[in-house]
């Protein structure tokens, strides 16, 4: 813990060692990205084929968001070292030194073994398995190895934040479908850009922090041209519900429509115009990817709610 | 430990303020896997939950 010890006075370090807030262990667990996590696993787990009783169904969607949770504080816990020397990440719980590394280490290990059980014995153990593997790739193969290691890291490793429309359905059939392969596909293309998008933003921050982010590595220009290519295949990956006939001509045409939104904004950030204009442009592209995707996921469930037809009927 | 002895770590009130807090958060999820357990059990094996050989 050089990090902390370097800077941090004797007082400092024993209400450290004290443990924090609830609110400082509640940060732990990531609680944006966790919403995300519960949104789709959600629209997994109500359009899948078949019944589930709605506490059971209650209780799969609290157990993958508290897996997600879990995954976030084990993720603090390793990455601590990064966190402090990034002024994005320097005032979460554990470089401010508000909560030990330790405690961060078990807080995620207890929650993560909870949700895998408890999802095991009142839902089914295929789900909770699958849950229990993207805990692990998320902390281990992204976390612990990709995100040192290459700047392919959240390409990869963005397969963990993709998994939880899968779990929601698997919570449901006990199975996987080239339907929830989709769910999946669509949150896994879309992520590159989402990230890249903040890194051209913060890649002072990543290269500070020694975190091949692709900025660093292969430069700001392949990062755009990367960004335009994976924008594209996002929006074709967001009209395959419809083409698939797992949604209605509604969600069709608005994932066209916001599909080339997306590649309009991923060509703004292409031109790159410099300066401050650049930077608006990786920033509205951010916000536009968050939009995006929620809007398409609200509308399958909307969709699915309003038993609208689905596919295309000639 | 809060007793006489002079060993041993001391709380200021701030730092027992917070344990107060953490010690409340888990009794409320404690209390909060006692009503998930009971009603996942009720709705898995509902009445058949007392139809078991003794």
């Amino acid at each position: 813990m050089a990090f902390l010890s370097d800077s941090a006075d004797d007082s400092r370090l024993i209400a450290s060692g004290l443990g924090g807030d609830v609110r400082d262990y509640v940060d732990l667990l990531k609680p944006r990205v966790m919403s995300l996590v519960v949104f789709t696993a959600l629209v997994g787990l109500v359009m899948a084929p078949g019944d589930i009783h709605p506490v059971l169904a209650a209780v799969a969607i609290l157990c993958i968001a508290v897996g997600a949770g879990a995954s976030g504080a084990l993720n603090m816990w390793f990455d601590a070292d990064i966190d402090a020397r990034m002024g994005r990440t320097a005032a979460r719980p554990i470089p401010s030194g508000r909560v030990p590394r330790d405690h961060a280490l078990a807080f995620g290990t207890v929650l993560a073994i909870g949700s895998v059980s408890v999802l095991g014995i009142a839902v089914n153990w295929a789900s909770a398995a699958f849950l229990a593997f993207t805990i692990l790739f998320y902390v281990i193969v992204y976390t612990m190895l990709l995100k040192r290691w290459t700047p392919q890291n959240i390409v990869i490793g963005g397969a963990a934040g993709a998994f939880p429309p899968m779990i929601g359905w698997m919570a449901v059939t006990g199975s996987v479908s080239i339907e929830s392969f989709v769910l999946f596909l669509i949150i896994f293309l879309w992520t590159p850009p989402h990230f890249w998008a903040l890194a051209l933003l913060k890649s002072d921050d990543y290269a500070r922090a020694g975190v091949p982010m692709l900025p660093i590595v292969k430069g700001a220009a392949a990062t755009r041209t990367q960004i335009v290519a994976y924008s594209a295949l996002t929006a074709l990956a967001g009209v395959l519900p419809f083409v698939l006939g797992f949604a209605g001509i509604g969600y069709g045409a608005i994932a066209i429509v916001t599909g080339l939104g997306f590649v309009a904004m991923a060509m703004r950030v292409y031109r790159d115009p410099g300066g401050d204009a650049a930077r608006r442009a990786c920033r509205n592209l951010f916000g536009y990817s968050i939009l995006y995707l929620l809007l398409l996921y609200a509308v399958l469930l909307a969709e699915h709610g309003l038993n609208v037809p689905m596919g295309v009927h000639l | 430990m809060t007793g006489t002895a002079d060993s041993g770590v001391r709380l200021t009130p701030e730092q027992a303020k917070r344990r107060r807090a953490r010690s409340i958060a888990i009794a409320v999820v404690l209390a909060a896997l006692v009503l998930l357990f009971y009603a996942v059990t009720i709705v898995k094996l509902g009445p058949s939950v007392l139809d078991r050989p003794l």
